[in-house]
């Protein structure tokens, strides 16, 4: 499963979704907003995506993971628009028969997906906003 | 041909638009597009080298050649997670 969300994200929901008999583990990540950026203090975040393509190219992420350690039970759910302290940004829910490839998996996943998924990150704090761009194109990672 | 353009994040502010129908030749390229939105909007200009463009929702290079009806999207570095 692969969406893109306004709404809070639950880590029961999505744990439920990729757990089955023959599983042995689930690993989950989420990433949460930080109280600060560097030295400075955020207020909150806010999300923006490119929905159909995000979760496209979530959906290829799951193909990567499917094609290098075999795993077909894979879950990344990103919310969108102003997230406060605290809040879980995204989610990620992986799980195999047996642990070390849903890790492997889970790390290579957030990874990903922070070099080629078309999502971007405002920073609010205290010296105003600014949206969040590193120094490389998304396209290059491909 | 008529194509829409989609700005997104920093783009967005630069161009002060999330969306444009934009009209182009036959025959014109993601490379050309770029730089005639460029040419439009300076500060995309200076952003030229970490500006991904996806063609209904593929990332593409400059070389390929635009249809009617595409859906361009002007990605800068992406922030996910």
């Amino acid at each position: 499963m692969y969406k893109i969300t306004e709404d809070e994200i639950s880590i029961d929901a999505l744990y439920k979704t990729v757990l089955k008999d023959s599983h042995g583990a689930v690993v989950t990540f989420a990433g949460v907003v930080r109280d600060h950026s560097g030295e400075k203090r955020t207020n909150y975040l806010e999300y923006e995506a490119y929905t159909n393509m995000a979760e496209k190219k979530m959906a290829e992420i799951g193909d990567e993971i499917q094609r290098q350690w075999g795993l077909d039970d894979v879950a990344i759910l990103h919310r969108v628009g102003r997230l406060e302290i605290g809040e879980i940004s995204v989610l990620i829910a992986i799980a195999s028969p047996h642990r070390a490839e849903a890790l492997a998996a889970c790390q290579y996943a957030i990874n990903r997906l922070k070099e080629i998924v078309p999502i971007w990150k405002k920073e609010v704090g205290e010296d105003g906003d600014y949206w969040v761009e590193g120094p490389v194109s998304a396209s290059s990672k491909m | 041909m008529k194509v829409k353009l989609l700005f997104f994040a920093s783009c967005r502010n630069i161009t002060g638009t999330k969306e444009l129908i934009w009209d182009v030749s036959e025959n014109m390229t993601v490379g050309e597009i770029k730089k005639e939105i460029a040419a439009q909007y300076p500060k995309l200009a200076s952003m030229e080298k970490v500006l991904s463009i996806a063609v209904n929702a593929e990332y593409v290079d400059g070389s390929i050649v635009l249809s009617d009806g595409d859906e361009i999207a002007f990605i800068p570095p992406v922030s996910g997670g």
